[in-house]
């Protein structure tokens, strides 16, 4: 099936070459990185963990979303769904490899990372987390490939594919409960020190990742002659509408804790998130941006009259995409740090080489994304 | 089963075979003296006997071995004495006990390191004493 | 506010004398029985049990919890002999900017330190007093919890130790840190080390790097580097379960403090304000 990716039109043609052009450039900075170290990016002794952490975090969302796909339709039988799983399936595939591929280009002795095999530590979470991303990263690729596979051939799929296409929903569940975990349990930290990071993981996960399936399925409806169906996209819009809505309670209610009870630990973090703090603002302006187009996304998601419109629908999920992308990105890893223990504050900015190796990965992703969506196409069209 | 465009395939498979074999045939009748080592330095000299923690011919072939068994032992267990296999104790470093004899590192390690093309990147964090000097 | 070359000197002299002391001729390598005992020299505790090696002309100290007192009020302003001694040592790098900065020790105003405890009537005496700030060494630490590859350790005694050469440069350490006390080499450090101290190796750059409790100095039978140094008296340190160290009789006798207790770390670094 592979080789369906290899032909396609000049415009497929054009688009791939641009995407390797961009993942080639990013490879030339990693390359310098791997040279220079991990100086050459806006990281300090403050703020440790920068842009690369911070799409990990990201897109670890969207990977679980595709059980936003999966759960409806087989275990609830809904019809609409039944074609596109594999679209999430094949996402959630191209996402976590980009999760692992932005921890490697994370790490500062990346030549090591077998040490992370040869010298496993329960008691580490990110040990864990290697553990059932790669986990989830082989339940979708094989089931994906399968059921499109049998697709293909026009018979039913294998009778061993069902319990992996069932595990694949508690495991989606749990990689981004145990990211969230990463993040929950450190002592030190009190933006991160939360009860609800796993939920709210969870909110804007169901959000953010539908909301990219709905822009991909609005593509493949205009560029080929594949058509998702009205109803899937109208409820993956809705299912949209009610995470972001979640996500948005959350992000209030974790507002309400820190500044009615006023506790100047919890304050601090969420006064340089959303106010800045003694002239520190970039990151607010970012969160403000976060903000306007969440509650925006989510009107034009919940009102019916602008839902059914395809261009507003496309700008809400853009929306939805962009607001949580920072919210979930930058916004939650730079504020972790800021205060520092010592009560400084550190601003991080990312620089070139870093958001060109960050374009990098999100390109080589894309080209993933592509070229499965490709195949897809090709076999859902032809058969 | 016919075997279509055969020429390009047989052709592929011929340069494939002369590339991958370039080690074998590239330096022949070219032979490289063994590498000289010199343990000629002012420590070696003092020596009552000349002997090296272990025999040498153990620590030609085993010295990255023992070097790796002395970092856990330094690093993870915090146990810095080691007693060979005569019974003698030393300590355990590679600055301090390995190059305080072998201090002619270009003379001596390097040699055959580059012989055999290997790069320890030990140097990277343990220090060289001759370049401190 | 860093030192005149004149003191930079003075200090660099002082240590490398102590540093030079253990190392001599005599312990390096020898035919000596591992069965020798030798007596403590004074100022050594003799206590905390006394084990024999030949790393030098004193026996490794052991202990069953080290631990430090940092008596705050004695530390002169200004004063950074503490630092200057522990990064001679230990090979630490002066980067020259913020961004990149590595430090082992380093001195901060009470009122960061001690945030929780400060309030607006303290007196700026005491809220801007300079205290010196490092790995705690904790019981319960979380760096240890986290690290992916148990690069970070806690020994027996006590110290929380890194191995250089298993980190990955993952930073999760850096993370659970409540302190601060850890720094990652975002560049090759071995170009700004500003003398190279041959008795102890560099780092690479992508790897996180603390203070150590100075242990391979306790395993030549010497106190740390900080506490050596500091003219002062400011930094008391020894084994807590030896009722006779001096770490254990000061703590004793007075008030003492540890950063951000209500985490649950157990730090092991006792300021006395």
């Amino acid at each position: 099936m592979l080789e369906k990716a290899l032909k396609g039109s000049r415009g497929y043609g054009i688009w791939v070459a641009f995407l390797l052009l961009l993942a080639g450039i990013g490879f030339f900075f990693y390359l310098k990185q791997l040279d220079y170290g991990l100086g050459i990016t806006g990281m300090s002794r403050d703020v440790s963990w920068g842009l690369y952490i911070a799409q990990f975090t990201f897109l670890v969302g969207i990977a679980a979303s595709a059980v936003m796909l999966v759960l409806p339709y087989y275990l609830h039988d809904h019809k609409a769904f039944g074609k596109i799983t594999i679209l999430g399936e094949f996402l959630a595939v191209s996402a976590v490899i980009m999760c692992i591929t932005f921890v490697f280009v994370d790490l500062g002795q990346p030549g090591r990372a077998i040490n992370l095999l040869l010298y496993p530590s329960p008691r580490s979470v990110l040990f864990w987390d290697v553990i059932v991303l790669n986990g989830y990263l082989l339940l979708n690729l094989v089931t994906g490939w399968t059921v499109l596979g049998c697709d293909r051939k026009g018979i039913p799929p294998p009778a061993w594919v069902k319990p992996l296409i069932y595990l694949s929903i508690p495991w989606a569940v749990s990689i981004h409960t145990v990211t969230a975990f990463i993040y929950a349990g450190l002592p030190g930290r009190g933006f991160w020190l939360t009860a609800i990071m796993a939920p709210r993981f969870l909110a804007s996960a169901f959000a953010s990742g539908p909301a990219l399936l709905i822009l991909f399925c609005l593509i493949l409806r205009r560029f080929t002659r594949f058509d998702a169906g009205e109803k899937a996209i109208q409820t993956m819009a809705k299912i949209v509408a009610y995470a972001l809505a979640t996500s948005i309670f959350f992000v209030l209610v974790e507002l309400f804790t820190a500044f009615y009870s006023q506790i100047p630990g919890h304050v601090q973090h969420l006064k340089y998130l959303f106010a800045g703090l003694d002239g520190h603002n970039t990151i607010a302006h970012w969160i403000t941006v976060s903000a306007f187009t969440a509650v925006a996304a989510l009107v034009l998601l919940i009102l019916p009259q602008t839902r059914k419109r395809e261009p507003l629908l496309a700008l809400a999920c853009c929306f939805v995409f962009l607001s949580l992308w920072i919210e979930k990105g930058l916004g939650l890893v730079v504020t972790g740090f800021v205060p520092s223990p010592l009560e400084t504050i550190t601003d991080y900015t990312p620089t070139g080489p870093e958001v060109a190796i960050t374009i990098g990965i999100w390109a080589l992703g894309l080209l993933m994304i592509t070229m499965f969506y490709k195949i897809f196409v090709s076999v859902r069209t032809e058969t | 089963m016919k075997l279509y465009d055969g020429g390009k395939i047989i052709a592929g498979i011929a340069v494939f075979l002369i590339v991958a074999s370039v080690p074998f045939w590239y330096g022949r009748g070219k032979a490289v003296p063994p590498p000289d080592l010199k343990l000629d330095t002012p420590a070696i000299e003092r020596l009552k006997e000349k002997l090296c923690v272990e025999p040498a011919p153990y620590m030609r072939a085993n010295h990255m071995k023992l070097l790796g068994a002395w970092r856990e032992s330094v690093v993870r267990e915090g146990n810095r004495s080691y007693r060979a296999a005569d019974g003698k104790v030393y300590k355990i470093s590679l600055t301090g006990t390995c190059l305080e004899c072998h201090s002619n590192k270009d003379q001596f390690c390097d040699r055959c390191h580059d012989y055999a093309g290997a790069k320890p990147n030990c140097w990277s964090c343990h220090i060289i004493p001759e370049e401190v000097r | 506010m860093a030192p005149t070359r004149r003191e930079f000197l003075k200090i660099a002299g002082v240590s490398a004398i102590g540093l030079v002391l253990p190392t001599l001729p005599g312990g390096q390598i020898s035919n000596l029985s591992p069965h020798i005992t030798r007596s403590a020299q004074a100022g050594m505790p003799a206590s905390g049990g006394v084990s024999p090696t030949v790393s030098g002309p004193l026996p490794a100290l052991r202990a069953k919890r080290w631990a430090m007192a940092v008596d705050a009020g004695k530390c002169p302003p200004g004063c950074r002999d503490c630092i200057t001694a522990c990064h001679l040592a230990h090979n630490v790098p002066d980067f020259g900017n913020p961004k990149d900065d590595v430090h082992w020790i380093g001195l901060e105003r009470v009122d960061h330190v001690f945030s929780a405890e400060t309030h607006p009537r303290l007196p700026e005496s005491i809220k801007g007093l300079s205290v010196p700030v490092f790995c705690n060494h904790c019981e319960n630490p979380p760096c240890v919890r986290v690290c992916p590859t148990q690069a970070t350790f806690q020994r027996a005694d006590g110290i929380v130790m890194m191995d250089y050469h298993r980190c990955i440069g993952c930073r999760f350490c850096m993370a659970a840190c409540p302190y601060g006390s850890r720094s990652m080499n975002y560049r090759d450090p071995r170009p700004f080390v500003p003398k190279q101290n041959p008795d102890f190796p560099t780092r690479t750059k992508g790897v996180v790097e603390k203070c150590n409790f100075c242990e391979e100095r306790l395993a030549r039978g010497i106190f740390p580097a900080c506490v050596t140094v500091c003219k002062e008296k400011a930094l008391v340190f020894g084994d807590l379960e030896d009722q006779g160290s001096d770490v254990r009789r000061l703590l004793d006798g007075r008030f003492s403090i540890r950063r951000r207790p209500e985490l649950g770390t157990g730090p092991q670094v006792y300021y006395l304000l």
